[in-house]
Parts: structure tokens; sequence; C-alpha cells
């Protein structure tokens, strides 16, 4: 059943509706368990609409294997994804800032606090993320290191890549999902693919993962959802490499490749005097889990992330 | 003055951004200000343009005290600015949102690093910085609340309100927070524009920082009083809301008094014309904020009024 969880007027003959899909057993006892997945904070992640469509989708299509309640929210910021524009348009406001929301402050912050308020007392929450334009993420869980034991045995059946265990960063306090874990609504972060496209592998894996997930639950019925063992990386197991001279980024290597320390990842080159910048080389051995996909970089700006040592 | 470039970032293609800085006077390091942040604080860029030329002259006079050093840096983000941009030109990162930076991060990060560097250690910091919701205030000093805040150094400025601030987890990335960390008394100093020239308020703005400064013994320099300050806190401010979306009508300005029941502003239907509901004051008191922009949406904060305050 579709529902509005928020209506707000805008100037000239418009709302802004935010809108859930719950799905629920035919016969409702009251004590269920309650899954949420959301997706669409930013409005160029679009990977969670493929999940959206096709859990719903499978959900109806077997409607006797649903034991619990199921609410998708598929664009927590409808403006953005109908405007290809990455924050909340007009106010240029990076909507996955303004969590937990407050009532005593702008509409904006009021319309996090109705969606924080709808999502309480779920069992479980899946927050899906794409990358941005400007890199390619293979699919993974990202976990604050303080959430790391609670949020760790979930993580692991979501049939993702990777867990990237991170450390807190203050700023990220005012996440949806670091907001509804300090409220104690167990939230996983999700990323995958690049932004503004849809990489609809990554997509079919994670809807596998949700429905193990759903089943451990008690949601879902199901005898067996086959799923892959991820990598479980900490901060210290992720190598990072910023390019240090502005240009043109061309890769040499596809992303997910496993390459081995000094091979060549890509190269800075210069399309006025036809030189090469910078050589990007491997620190370490490892699987290239983040790479840029935008090439135009400044120095600073992200190539790739790699899991020292894993093998592919 | 000495010029200097504190900062440089080439680019694919563009000219390098060049951040540049100011230096009057020689010795320990006083005073620190920095204008445009953002790509459309274009009213901040011209203060420190405005502060710049009064400094200039009066160094040529002799009145910059001994061993006393002034660093201004009029823009950071005039990459942005150039292309009419509020963030950065790249990513739509906020460069204020950035520090005290990484010098091995991201461009921003390393941008807000670079900066960083060369604004700590001054005793105090001054930024004229703008508002992430469309609309005007009254002058005022900004602080945060971080254990660390003065509400009566700020006073000096002589401008009429110091607002105290809470901070956010989204605040403590920002220049004025990370200042008053690494023990820089910080001060936000907003005037009524951000995307246009206000004279006015621009004038107001260069006294307060000069009459700051003179009181603080870092220049010599004869100005107005100025006002003793009201010291707010931000809590304290009463909200007050638009009822229905539609074109918006502003009777009442920043600075005004009002009284219950008065009309603060009026909403339109945006097809037919006709008034649709009117935002009331609830209290007495002063404006202190109220939107701008010609379009509103349903249920947003058009005013906040310091509740019985009286001119």
């Amino acid at each position: 059943m579709v529902k509005t969880v928020v209506c707000v007027g805008l100037p000239i003959d418009e709302k802004l509706f935010i809108q859930k899909n719950r799905l629920a057993p035919e016969s409702v006892t009251g004590k269920e368990k309650r899954i949420t997945i959301v997706t669409g904070t930013h409005g160029d992640e679009l990977d969670g609409q493929y999940v959206c469509y096709q859990l719903i989708n499978k959900i109806n299509q077997n409607q006797g294997k649903l034991k619990g309640i199921v609410d998708v929210y598929p664009a927590l910021n409808p403006l953005g994804i109908d405007s290809v524009s990455r924050g909340i348009p007009m106010f240029e406001l990076d909507m996955n800032r303004i969590f937990p929301g407050s009532r005593d402050a702008a509409m904006t912050e009021n319309v996090a606090a109705d969606i924080i308020e709808d999502i309480m007392g779920s069992d479980l929450c899946v927050d899906i993320h794409s990358s941005n334009v400007f890199l390619k993420e293979t699919l993974q869980v990202r976990i604050s290191n303080e959430n790391e034991k609670k949020l760790l045995p979930y993580a692991k059946l979501l049939n993702t890549n990777l867990i990237w265990i991170h450390e807190s960063v203050t700023v990220l306090e005012a996440t949806l999902g670091h907001s509804l874990n300090s409220m104690r609504v167990p939230t996983l972060v999700v990323e995958m693919g690049v932004g503004m496209r849809i990489t609809k592998e990554y997509g079919d894996h994670l809807v596998d993962g949700i429905f193990r997930l759903m089943v451990e639950l008690g949601i879902w019925e199901e005898e067996s959802i086959p799923i892959k063992a991820p990598i479980i990386a900490t901060k210290d197991e992720v190598k990072v490499i910023h390019a240090q001279h502005a240009g043109v980024f061309v890769k040499e290597i596809e992303h997910n490749d496993w390459i081995r320390e000094g091979e060549i990842i890509g190269n800075i080159i210069n399309g006025l005097t036809g030189e090469i910048e910078e050589v990007i080389t491997a620190p370490s051995d490892g699987i290239v889990f983040t790479l840029r996909e935008y090439p135009i970089v400044y120095t600073g700006s992200l190539i790739a992330r790699i899991v020292g040592g894993a093998t592919k | 003055m000495r010029k200097e470039t504190i900062y440089s970032l080439k680019a694919p293609y563009r000219d390098a951004l060049r951040v540049s800085g100011y230096r009057f006077g020689k010795g320990d390091k006083a005073a620190c200000i920095v204008g445009a942040i953002r790509g459309n604080e274009i009213q901040q860029l011209y203060i420190c343009s405005q502060l710049i030329k009064a400094l200039t002259e009066l160094e040529k006079k002799g009145a910059i005290v001994n061993n006393n050093e002034i660093l201004v840096i009029p823009s950071v983000n005039h990459y942005s600015m150039n292309i009419g941009k509020r963030f950065w030109a790249l990513d739509n990162t906020d460069i204020n949102r950035m520090f005290p930076g990484n010098m091995e991060g991201e461009t921003t990060q390393r941008i807000a690093a670079g900066v960083f560097e060369k604004v700590q250690g001054y005793s105090y910091g001054i930024q004229f910085a703008s508002f992430y919701m469309p609309g005007d205030f009254v002058p005022h000093v900004r602080m945060m609340e971080t254990g660390y805040q003065s509400a009566s150094l700020a006073n000096l400025f002589g401008l009429p309100y110091v607002v105290v601030r809470k901070p956010t987890p989204f605040d403590m990335s920002t220049l004025n927070y990370n200042w008053q960390q690494w023990k820089t008394n910080a001060f936000s100093i907003y005037t009524n524009e951000t995307d246009v020239i206000d004279e006015v308020s621009a004038r107001q703005a260069v006294s307060a920082v000069l009459r700051f400064l003179t009181r603080m013994g870092i220049i010599r320099y004869n100005s107005h009083g100025g006002y003793i300050a009201n010291i707010i806190n931000e809590n304290d401010l009463t909200l007050v809301r638009n009822k229905d979306a539609g074109i918006y009508r502003r009777i009442k300005l920043p600075g005004e008094e009002v009284h219950r029941g008065d009309i603060l502003a009026e909403i339109m239907n945006p097809y037919e014309g006709e008034v649709i509901s009117q935002v009331i004051a609830p209290t007495d008191g002063i404006i202190f904020f109220s939107h701008k922009s010609p379009l509103v949406n349903e249920n947003e904060i058009v005013y906040k009024i310091i509740r019985r305050l009286h001119e």
C-alpha cells in the first residue's frame, strides 16, 4: 500500500511528496518484524531504484512468503531525483547532512524529522546509495567502527563484495544512517556502482542479500538463498590514492581488478602538451574496489581505493 | 601592505586558483580576516576589498600598532565565483565544510588545509560569512558555543547583536569552529546581503572590524563607539512560519520593531493574485531574520524575532 509520508506545498501548483510502499502479509497480528529500505537521498544515485523495483516485484509475485512488514521508500529526495540534482534543489543542501532533522528549523529539516519519525520502530533499515558521478564503487556495506559489533552480523548477509569498517567522522553524524543507528534502529549503509547510472549486476546481488536478511529476521520464508562471503576491511587495510597533478585521468585497468603493487592504474594526461602529467601505480597488491570514472581531476581528486592484500 | 599567494592549485585548463593574502604590519599574529569562501559571497568579497583599502591607508599613516600583524584573505573560492557557482566548481563540495582540512585528502580538503595552515595562530579570527537559508539578517556577530567563545569580546565590534549558536555536527567542519578549537577567538560577521552588494551594511561591517582592531590595540583609529550589543542565544529566537506556499510579499524588514498581531508578510495565490494567508507576529520584538525570496514553500521559517526587545 502506497502511503504519503511527507507532503509540503511548493510555491506554484505543486506538492513535494515523499512516499513509501508498505508490503505486509495478508493477515497481520501486530507482532511482525519490520524492515525498512530507503534510497534516493542523493538525487544522482539511482541504483536503489532498480533494487526497490525488484524487491517489491518479487514480494508481490510471492506474497505467501511474506511474514513481516517491508517498508520501501524509493525517493527521499524526489525533487533531486527528478531534476538530476544530487542535493535538494533550491537549497543546494546535501540531504544526508540534515538528519535527524528538527521541528525548530527550516522546512528541509522538518522533512528529515518526519522521515525519521516514520522509520522509527523498524527492526532494521537498509540505506542504499550509489557512488557519485566521479567514482565507481564495488557493492559494499560501510559501517563505522562504533557500530561494528551490532551491524556486522547483518552486513555479512547482504551478499556484498565488501564490508568496509571505517572510523567515525563527526560530520557524518548528520547522516540518516548514523541518526537511525543512534536511535536504536540498526541501519546498514550500502554503496555501489556509479552516479547517474544503474549497475544491474550489483542491484541483483543486493536484492538477493536483502531477501537473505529478511529470512534471518523472520520477515521472508524461503529455503535457501545463496550469498557470498564479503571481504571485511578496516581502515588500515584500505589504501587510498589521490591525484597529485591536475589533468585528464585515463584508466589502464578495470574496476574490481586485482592488481599487484607497482602496476599502473592509469595516467593523468595533458591534452594540450601531449604529455603524461602523472603515472598512477598501485601502492600495494589488492582489489581496486573504488576507481575514478570521471576523467577531469585536480590535485587531491580521489583516483582509487584498494583493499590491500586481498585476492580476487 | 604585502600581497602574497597563500595557496595555489593548478587546473587542467583554467588559470591556477590563487588564494591571495594581504599582510599589514609586522610582528605577533594579531588578527586574520577571511572573506568569500563560497562562490556567491560577493558582499563578503566586497567588504574585504574595502577593508584592505582602509588598512592600506592606515598603514601609510603609521596607524598599525608595532608588533601586530594583520592578514586579510578576501576570497578563497573565486574559482566558483567566476563561473556563477556557489560551491567548488568540479564536485560541488563546500570549502567551509572542510576545515581543518587534510593535505592528503580530496581537493577541497587540501584547499581548506592550505588556507587553515596560514590562518592559524592569530589571536583573533574574523570571517564574513553567509547563511544557507535565503533571507536577510540584521547585521550581527555570530559565534559558536564551543566553550572557548567570548561574547564580551564579540561586543567590541559595536554591532547591534551578538548571536551564540550551539554547534551541530554539521558546524564542526566550518572555519569558525576550527579556529576556536585551535585557540583563536573566532567571530563570524553577517551583513544584510550575500549575492549582491549592499553598501550600507558593507560600510557597517568595515567599521565594525576597524573598531574591534582599535579596541584590541592592533590599530590606531578613531571611530564611533557603535552599539552595546544585545547578546542572543540562537535557540531563544521566536520562529515564525508561513501556512501556505505561494508568492511571498514581505512587509516587515529585519531591524524593525513589531508588536504581537502585526502582519509581517502576505502569501498570494500565484495564479489569481489573491492574498491567501498572512504571516502574523506571535510576539512583540525586533525582527532578526526575514525570508526574502519572492516565492515560498509551505511551512518555511520566514521570520525570526528577538522576543520582547524594543528599539
